[in-house]
């Protein structure tokens, strides 16, 4: 037996062999999100280092109110539901909607790859269906969720910026935009949008995959081509969205 | 095309997919225990603490489940991990110790109500 050991662990590295047990594109899949990791850790470090070295509201939270002096509580803000629910019992509602959406999105995923790997290209298609039908829902969430805080309570309106013939500082801004907003100091809104915004993105470019490899599941491709790898690929990518939600729900809603 | 005709379908594992759901219930509880502690306990930093410590328990059970990394290769295993447990380092010591810092040198106090009572945020 010992003529035909020629794989050595000096020449596992030297080619013909796959020491992670994992293909080319699975690994590099994997070092992709980790790099992408990296970038959502730079965001939610500016975050919340610049949150700890803002002053922060030390009083009854029932006795809140928004200023731009200190940084606001996350409760506070995020307390609307769609159809004008509104107010403390509101509270994270929204949101954690939206948590369990991409939670559920991640499942079906989970289904599709299961699928593919017993070749069932009916069962591919389906849940693909319904991680694409989880992403889009979410994305409308977001849509509605940023619409809610750029408007804010009530516009501001002329009346309020331009008073007695002059253009004045000191009125009372409502809803948010990149400079000002009625919650918080400026940086709260301005992460706000980056972070919510930037993981947003990533969920958009996760749908397009999604849609991509539907299309390609449903044309037969994969089975051709005798494996489903590309959906556990893409996988991999919507797994990690849903892990960064996770990250960010905490960071932004609850901390 | 002579391919498509011979695929076989192998029948589903039912454990498997129990096994899927099993973990999307533990997700769902635990988000629920978070929601717990957001409306039952106030803010302040063994709050933040069982925030953290929960959602990287979420953490452990989507890479590790849902992205198959525990069933992996050892090498692979650490290849991920090994650096994030660095970036969780960097976290630590630039959020909470130097941000700390930069607020006690720029002397940025707190909002203090008039008439309220203090609320304690430390541990």
């Amino acid at each position: 037996m010992a003529s035909t050991a020629t794989v050595n662990n000096k020449s596992i590295w030297s080619g013909g062999a796959a020491p992670f047990k994992a293909s080319y594109g699975k690994l590099m899949m994997w070092f992709f999100l980790l790099s992408d990791a990296f970038t959502f850790s730079g965001l939610l470090i500016t975050y919340a280092f610049l949150r700890w070295s803002a002053p922060a509201y030390k009083g009854d939270p029932s006795d809140f109110v928004f200023s731009t002096e200190y940084w606001p509580i996350p409760e506070k803000v995020y307390n609307a539901f769609p159809g004008g629910f509104h107010g403390d019992n509101w509270a994270l509602v929204f949101v954690g909607l939206m948590t369990f959406i991409l939670i559920l999105s991640s499942v079906t995923m989970v289904l599709a790859v299961e699928s593919g790997e017993r070749m069932d290209k009916k069962g591919v298609v389906k849940w693909m269906l319904w991680t694409i039908i989880g992403g889009v829902a979410f994305l409308a969430c977001q849509a509605w969720e940023w619409s809610h805080f750029i408007e804010g309570t009530e516009f501001a309106t002329v009346a309020d910026v331009f008073i007695n013939g002059r253009w004045v500082d000191d009125y009372e801004i409502f809803g948010a935009g990149l400079s000002f907003n009625q919650y918080g100091p400026p940086a709260f809104a301005a992460l706000f949008f980056f972070i919510t915004g930037f993981h947003g993105f990533h969920v958009l470019s996760g749908v397009v995959l999604n849609i991509i490899t539907f299309f390609n599941a449903a044309n037969g491709m994969y089975e051709k081509r005798g494996h489903y790898e590309m959906v556990e690929k893409v996988g991999l990518y919507w797994h990690f969205v849903d892990l960064v939600w996770v990250f960010v729900f905490t960071f932004f809603y609850l901390i | 095309m002579e391919q498509t005709s011979n695929v076989v379908v192998q029948p589903v594992d039912k454990n498997k997919i129990r096994g899927i759901w099993k973990i999307a219930a533990i997700l769902a509880i635990i988000t629920a225990i978070e929601y717990a502690f957001a409306f039952m306990m106030d803010a302040g930093t063994l709050r933040n603490i069982i925030f953290v410590g929960l959602t990287i328990v979420k953490a452990f059970y989507i890479v590790s489940e849902f992205m198959h990394l525990g069933h992996e290769v050892k090498g692979l295993i650490y290849s991920v991990i090994l650096p994030m447990i660095f970036i969780v380092w960097l976290i630590i010591a630039l959020v909470n110790l130097e941000g700390g810092a930069i607020k006690d040198s720029k002397g940025i106090i707190d909002y203090q109500p008039d008439g309220t009572e203090q609320v304690d945020d430390e541990l």
